[in-house]
């Protein structure tokens, strides 16, 4: 029993950071970009919700709608400001733009909110019991929305004509523009849509957690960042698995080795799994990366 | 070039000396160190107004010997190497006669080892780690150590009938890791069996691979030696994982009750050692809540008692040693005064009879009930 609700912590994180992940996936697999910024719109969209709900003094179900319409523009814009006048110079130009944006964001938001860290508000509060097993509700919520968002992103990608169109840039991106596909709003909305997947998952893991700063964006988006590469980056099904591998394995270091040792091993993974099979998981599987 | 070169170091000369008819004036220069931004930063703002409240009394009254007492204050964050910068700073470009400070155990240690060959007097209101008086002996504490945190828990534990403890707590910082040891120590002395040790490292905020491995185990309490953040985080998630074990705590637990945003019920029942209480009907105690209240318009925490009475004993072993300006002797002359000393504080009776600069003390429980903090008992 104690086995089985720590994989389902570990299941609970790990969509968290699958969430992320995704991000990062499609950002690179559109312009070849590691997006470190995208981190940074994780801490974006918690500082926007809990404004929401503790300054301003809305709904909860508004001021999530706000964070994650607010992530959306916020990664559109950086992506028009920031990185499509480098979309022709060499990649590690993107790379330091991306860089400094993070750590722009950063600062901007100790200057606002200053440093000190802030508490959220659980929004979904209560247990779960099913049979024996005692769950908090905000874990099932968790995993039960990172499920629907999965199954809805793959629909979205495999059935709908602008998922054809991310594929297609995706694939070649001077073959789409001559097929007649809008390249620009394309990686605008991959963009978009990769941040408001990062407002999702920093509601979710604000709600598990708590505790809100202007650097919790670093080492989480890290994190996803490994999720996505252990998946094979680029590839969408490669990160929600890659974010659920690094969720579980955290949370069974922390239940049955040593926390000390729980970033150790989840870099450890990596390496190794960068060693036995340098694509990540799910790296070939071309068709699918967005 | 030269020219230039002899020109920049004439007005360098002009601004040292400058700078040294500064000290000559009529205020005694006592450095504070402390956190006033980062995570713990309601310590350190909490524990500056008790010596605020305190020095600026004794300049209305007059001062030390006819001089006012000005505080050169800097800001460590909570972290060793600012806190360090900050006691060189104070020491070779403020010339302050001696220092109130820092705050949390971590950096009081790192100003400790640094102030060692110095021997500037230092006194810090609440670094209750063993190793802060360990190096020289111009190192004073107003509080008790955390090894008396644990016992006193320990002890409460035993006396609720408790037999079966776990602990949790954060293997990155000196004071969680070192009451924790005490408090093990401790329970296997009065026949508590320890059955779950857990912890976490720094920035951790998911606990719940650890909380489940203590409540598979049973414990009757958990223990937490933690600063009051991950207190509230670690109770909130225990609470919410349907563990309603009790928690008892130590004096990192003042200051809970007043997280922006928290939600007070998860804290119900938590036990916790401190320093004082409001509870105290002495003049010393009564005048210091009311005039506290007056000057910031809150409640004092531990830590601005134990703010206060560090400036207390400080300024009165100053005023005792006839000191006004640094040097060598005068600090000399002020560490003999501070353990000649023997003062009635907000916190208790303080001497110094250790070896060490630790003062023997008597220890307060707490508990938080209906959202408050209520007194439970002196041990």
């Amino acid at each position: 029993m104690t086995f089985l609700t720590q994989i389902l912590n570990g299941l609970q994180i790990g969509s968290i950071y699958a969430l992320v992940a995704l991000g990062y996936s499609m950002v690179y697999g559109i312009i070849k970009l590691i997006n470190f910024a995208h981190g940074e719109i994780i801490m974006v969209g918690s500082y926007l919700t809990w404004y929401m709900i503790a300054r301003a003094g809305v709904a909860s179900p508004i001021a999530i709608a706000v964070a994650i319409v607010g992530c959306a523009f916020l990664g559109m814009a950086i992506e028009k400001v920031a990185y499509s006048p480098l979309r022709s110079s060499p990649r590690i130009s993107l790379l330091i733009t991306a860089i400094g944006i993070s750590y722009l964001l950063q600062n901007v938001a100790q200057l606002i909110f200053t440093a000190n860290p802030r508490m959220f508000t659980n929004l979904f509060p209560g247990t779960v019991v099913i049979g024996e097993l005692r769950l908090p509700m905000v874990t099932v919520i968790t995993i039960a929305v990172s499920v629907v968002i999965m199954i809805g992103l793959t629909l979205l990608v495999n059935m709908t004509k602008i998922g054809k169109a991310m594929r297609a840039v995706s694939e070649d991106t001077d073959a789409a523009r001559l097929m007649g596909i809008n390249v620009n709003s394309t990686i605008s909305f991959t963009f978009g849509l990769g941040s408001a997947l990062a407002a999702i998952a920093s509601v979710l893991y604000c709600c598990s957690y708590s505790i809100i700063e202007p650097t919790m964006g670093s080492m989480f988006g890290l994190k996803a960042f490994v999720a996505s590469v252990l998946g094979g980056i680029g590839s969408m099904p490669g990160a929600m698995l890659g974010g659920l591998v690094i969720g579980v394995a955290e949370s069974l270091t922390n239940g049955y080795i040593n926390s000390s040792y729980t970033d150790a091993i989840v870099f450890g993974i990596l390496i190794v799994v960068l060693l036995v099979k340098p694509t990540g998981f799910m790296g070939r599987t071309m068709n699918e990366k967005v | 070039m030269k020219k230039f070169l002899a020109l920049v170091l004439v007005f360098a000369m002009m601004f040292t000396m400058a700078a040294c008819s500064g000290s000559s004036d009529d205020t005694i220069k006592v450095g504070v160190i402390g956190c006033y931004t980062g995570e713990v930063a309601v310590y350190g703002n909490t524990t500056f107004q008790g010596i605020e409240l305190y020095v600026d009394e004794l300049n209305a009254n007059g001062g030390i010997n006819g001089k006012k007492v000005e505080l050169v204050k800097y800001d460590d964050k909570g972290d060793a190497t600012e806190a360090v910068n900050a006691y060189n700073k104070l020491v070779s470009a403020d010339n302050v006669v001696a220092i109130i400070g820092s705050v949390t155990s971590t950096p009081t240690i790192a100003v400790s080892q640094a102030s060692e060959a110095d021997g500037v007097p230092i006194i810090t209101g609440t670094a209750t780690h063993l190793d802060v008086t360990a190096y020289g002996n111009n190192m004073f504490r107003a509080c008790f150590v955390d090894d008396l945190q644990a016992k006193t828990m320990a002890n409460v534990a035993k006396a609720n009938g408790v037999t079966k403890a776990a602990v949790i707590f954060n293997n990155s910082d000196s004071y969680s890791t070192g009451v924790q040891e005490s408090f093990v120590k401790y329970c296997g002395e009065l026949g508590i069996e320890i059955v779950a040790s857990e912890s976490y490292g720094k920035d951790a905020t998911d606990f719940s691979a650890q909380l489940t491995n203590i409540a598979a185990k049973n414990p009757e309490i958990i223990f937490i030696p933690e600063y009051y953040n991950n207190v509230y985080l670690v109770a909130k998630q225990a609470r919410e994982m349907g563990v309603t074990v009790p928690f008892y705590g130590v004096d990192g637990c003042d200051g809970v009750l007043g997280i922006e945003g928290a939600d007070v019920s998860y804290l119900e029942g938590i036990l916790f050692c401190n320093h004082y209480t409001t509870a105290d009907e002495s003049e010393v105690v009564q005048s210091f809540l009311s005039n506290y209240k007056a000057k910031y318009n809150e409640d004092p925490t531990s830590f601005s008692a134990l703010g206060y009475d560090a400036a207390l004993i400080m300024c009165n072993a100053i005023e005792a040693a006839g000191v006004t300006e640094a040097s060598p002797e005068a600090y000399a002359k002020v560490i003999e005064a501070v353990r000649a000393s023997a003062t009635d504080g907000v916190t208790g009776h303080i001497t110094y009879e250790n070896a060490d600069g630790t003062p023997t003390k008597a220890t307060k429980v707490i508990e938080i009930k209906g959202g408050e903090y209520t007194f439970y008992g002196e041990y």
